[in-house]
């Protein structure tokens, strides 16, 4: 067994890639295997004419990328993409004061944090079925506005695209507020203590200094809020019912009921590509200093 | 152009016994001064002794506590003012450059803050930079992160200085740049001051520092000014123990006063011999007296040859310490705490010095140098 | 300080943390409410608890998910830390694109992570059951792994492992006896973090498991789906209070450096 060792390490010891490679070899080997060969093999699915039971026959065509002209799939395609970018919208809103209040929590910081990382781990189909609970015709919002006199009757909330949205909202949340308070948490507070020496109100405080160099948080929430909407697949089926489809729910519908493998990896595939795309913009975004125009 | 108030000489700033506390702790106790326009004011001291509070609550950053006195800038009492409604310039220890905004973006930022015509505000940033020697058209456009520490310093200088304040609060500026670049500011924030007329207010622990480039010390200790003075009246006078330890090096020596002599104090040491003090209102027959000496100001004798009329304490020389200008003697004394005096070096390799380990030795020194401290 | 905090801010993120928190809680409480159909407060019980006992998809769900869980999160961790280390002591060619790589499985939306498993699985005629399972969660929550693990690493101090060396220990030694006590936190906060991704995962899961490998979350899908009953709190409480302990855990963990 010594022997064994000495001669391993007296082996590794000249090659420094070597023993970096041992390291990075078996969960690169897993990563490969099962995440990027699986990719790739949808892809060219994505190509391939649809096979009669679920699966493809051989061959190539565009067809199924085509298919994404047809109006009703435009239409799957643009509610995915305007309820993204609405559901950031609302999340940077609702989230941009809470990241600031916690930045700003003092003794309570730790606490305030923890009740937004909490959300963000905890199982995203609870989350999901305590909206259902709250929304449903006999569920407790109507329970409730019923009592207060605010309606007469049970008004419907579940199955409606407001569901949805609050169903979006309520589970990505706790994705803008982090890396806002992130950055925000960064800060260097004798900055802030600098503007108000040079005569600046809290306002013009917060439009010259906080904000843009809170940007960095704040493009990167918007990312990470943006890329699970798009695929989002949960939110949509339970709460959203078969007219406020999204194409997480296509896909998943070409590979159970529809069987249709093919036009299923061409949708995913797009999924994927608007994903990457959104990428792309955020790296560009992320390292151009948000900073104000030269004097003349 | 920053309006200039009606021509109120004397004090800019006053505090009258300011007071603020974080939670128990007294962070300013009872501090009373006032500042002269176009002074050069320092406060002194070690970490935690107040100052910067001191200097926070005159940018507007604290306020005293409810009970806690007056702050008064060119006369008119800002307690409860926020900084943005006073008019005065600060210059942070970390420079807190805004690490989006280029240089003149950084200095124009008071001046538009102020509303100052657009086309006043290119000019004045431009006499800025040059003020303090940057070419403006080498470093406008640049990002603070794209600054070495000496000119960002420079920048930060430069965007309080934009707004021609009355009062300019400088919070340790020096504290982050080498030594050689230090000494260098040192002398042109020392330029700057006389040259504008400014009033700086500067807080820094370095004693050199505020020694030479303040016309007076606040020496702060605990939350209270200990010693407020010029430069020599601090060092050659210092009233407490902690200013005479904290500002330069210092020998001390107690006793009790025993009886007049002459124009002053014959005093019994503890720990053996006596020595003479020059008169005192604090020395009363009887009482304990502490005094302090520099170790500039003694010299070490064989015992026999001590000069006459000088005080004297025998002991052993303990260490001999080259220190380049000058050479340290350690010498341990029975009674007291080891006796530091500085010798001027002449050369040790023409003309070494004729003590090594283990000598006796005397140290003596004049009585009208010893420095007599108020609190025993 | 001088930041204040408007008052508005507070009041907003008062009820930003309401409509966070309070959805959770309801169906907490619910849980216990003895009735079946009724929103309103009937009384407290522990019969829906008692139910769960009497299903035996639940506890078999369970059984799977546990299985599934601690595998997955075995293979994640070890896989994961293997690769952290490599990042933080190696320098090698590609180490800037393969950190882009790690970040590649993150971003991906977790339908396609599963239906291109799916398609893969179908294609080379695996039968779908547990391994599979465990396939594509090690293949998702790994990279969540490296991350967790080498932020550990990086603020270590590596004068310590230097520190060995000068005492004599090689490089094998110092690794077990400096670094890994060092890096345990570290490893253990991947580990639960791992383990909740697969505990919770619903979407991944739904398109590689088999008919007999159904695994918590898959069952309780089923059960929203059917209908809306009691139950359902009942083990959406239980799964919240499992993963809010596991959250905390891995939380102090990290805190504690």
């Amino acid at each position: 067994m010594a022997a064994v060792r000495e001669r391993l390490l007296a082996w590794l010891h000249p090659r420094p890639q070597a023993r970096a490679w041992a390291l990075l070899a078996p969960g690169t080997l897993w990563l490969l295997l099962f995440f990027l060969v699986p990719l790739i093999i949808m892809f060219v699915y994505s190509m391939m004419p649809r096979g009669i039971y679920g699966g493809v026959d051989p061959g190539f065509t565009l067809e199924h990328y085509r298919r994404f002209f047809d109006p009703l799939y435009l239409d799957i395609l643009r509610r995915t993409f305007v309820w993204s970018i609405a559901c950031t919208a609302i999340c940077l809103v609702l989230g941009y004061p809470v990241a600031y209040a916690i930045a700003r929590g003092g003794q309570w910081k730790n606490l305030l944090l923890f009740l937004v990382v909490l959300p963000f781990w905890t199982s995203f189909l609870v989350r999901t079925f305590a909206m259902i609970f709250l929304l449903r015709d006999s569920g407790l919002v109507n329970n409730w506005m019923l009592r207060l006199g605010v309606i007469e009757h049970s008004i419907t909330l579940l199955y409606t695209p407001f569901a949805v949205m609050a169903g979006l909202v309520y589970g990505f949340l706790p994705f803008m507020i982090l890396p806002i308070y992130a950055s925000l948490e960064k800060l260097d507070l004798s900055l802030l203590e600098a503007a108000e020496v040079l005569g600046a109100r809290p306002v013009e405080r917060f439009r010259r200094v906080t904000l843009p160099l809170s940007m960095p948080g704040v493009v990167a929430g918007c990312l990470l809020v943006f890329i699970p909407a798009l695929g989002s697949f949960l939110t949509a089926d339970l709460l959203g019912g078969a007219k406020q489809m999204m194409i997480g729910n296509l896909v998943q519908n070409q590979f159970s009921a529809a069987r249709n493998w093919p036009f299923g990896s061409a949708a995913s595939f797009i999924v994927m590509a608007l994903v990457l795309l959104a990428v792309m913009f955020y790296l560009r975004v992320k390292d151009r200093a948000p900073g104000e125009a030269p004097l003349r | 152009m920053a309006v200039s108030p009606s021509s109120t000489t004397g004090s800019v700033v006053q505090l009258s016994r300011v007071s603020k506390s974080f939670g128990d702790v007294k962070a300013v106790d009872d501090v009373s001064l006032e500042i002269q326009r176009g002074e050069f004011f320092s406060l002194l001291g070690p970490s935690g002794c107040g100052k910067t509070t001191t200097l926070r609550l005159l940018a507007g950053f604290e306020e005293p506590d409810d009970d806690g006195g007056e702050v008064r800038l060119l006369g008119e009492v800002v307690n409860k003012k926020r900084p943005y409604e006073r008019k005065i310039a600060m210059v942070f220890q970390s420079y807190a450059l805004f690490p989006h905004l280029s240089v003149q973006r950084n200095v124009a930022f008071g001046l538009e803050q102020r509303k100052t015509p657009k086309a006043e505000i290119g000019d004045r940033v431009r006499r800025a930079l040059e003020m303090v020697r940057l070419e403006p058209d080498t470093f406008a456009r640049r990002m603070p992160g794209q600054l070495s520490g000496g000119q960002r310093q420079r920048v930060a200088l430069a965007r309080a200085l934009v707004l021609e304040p009355d009062i300019l609060l400088l919070d340790e500026p020096l504290g982050a740049i080498d030594l050689k670049l230090r000494k260098e500011m040192q002398l042109e924030l020392k330029s700057l001051n006389k040259q504008l007329g400014t009033t700086f207010v500067y807080v820094t622990h370095d004693q050199e520092e505020a020694l030479t480039m303040s016309d007076r010390i606040a020496v702060m200790d605990n939350a209270r000014v200990a010693q407020l003075g010029t430069p020599a009246e601090i060092y050659e006078n210092p009233r407490t123990a902690f200013v005479a330890k904290f500002i330069g090096e210092s020998n001390f020596f107690g006793g009790t006063a025993e009886r007049r002599n002459g124009g002053g104090w014959e005093v019994a040491r503890s720990g053996g011999g006596r020595f003479l003090v020059p008169d005192h209102p604090a020395i009363r027959e009887g009482r304990a007296v502490r005094i302090a000496v520099r170790p500039e100001w003694m010299d070490v004798w064989r015992p026999d040859a001590v000069p006459p009329g000088e005080n004297a304490v025998g002991g052993t020389i303990r260490d001999v310490i080259y220190l380049g200008e000058t050479m340290h003697l350690i010498v341990t004394v029975p009674g007291c705490d080891d006796v530091t005096v500085a010798v001027r070096n002449e050369g040790q390799l023409i003309k070494p010095l004729p003590w090594k380990r283990g000598d006796a030795a005397a140290v003596a020194w004049r009585p009208e140098d010893c420095q007599i401290l108020e609190e025993v | 300080m001088s930041v204040r905090l408007p008052r508005w801010v507070l009041g907003f993120s008062a009820l930003v943390y309401a409509f966070l928190h309070v959805p959770i809680l309801v169906l907490m409480v619910f849980s216990f409410n003895d009735s079946k159909f009724s929103v309103n407060w009937s009384g407290f019980t522990f019969n829906w608890y008692h139910r769960l006992l009497e299903r035996p998809d639940i506890l078999r769900g369970l059984r799977a998910s546990l299985i599934v869980g601690g595998a997955s999160t075995v293979i994640a961790t070890v896989l994961g830390t293997l690769i952290a280390l490599a990042l933080a002591r190696h320098r090698f060619r590609g180490r800037t694109a393969f950190e882009g790589f790690l970040y590649v499985p993150i971003v991906t939306p977790e339908i396609v992570v599963g239906i291109s498993l799916l398609i893969l699985f179908a294609l080379v005629k695996v039968p779908l059951g547990l391994t599979t399972i465990v396939i594509a969660h090690v293949a998702f929550s790994l990279s969540f792994v490296v991350i967790v693990v080498l932020a550990r690493l990086e603020g270590m101090d590596r004068t310590l492992e230097e520190a060995a060396m000068i005492l004599g220990a090689d490089e094998v030694t110092t690794f077990w006896k400096v670094t890994v006590p060092q890096l345990w936190p570290g490893i253990l906060s991947g580990a639960l973090l791992a383990f909740t991704i697969s505990f919770d995962d619903f979407v991944i899961t739904s398109f590689v498991s088999g008919s007999g490998s159904s695994t918590l979350p898959i069952v309780v899908y089923g059960m929203v789906r059917r209908n809306v009953e009691p139950s359902i709190n009942a083990i959406s409480t239980i799964i919240l209070l499992v993963t809010t302990a596991l959250i905390y855990a891995a939380d102090r963990l990290v805190r504690n450096k």
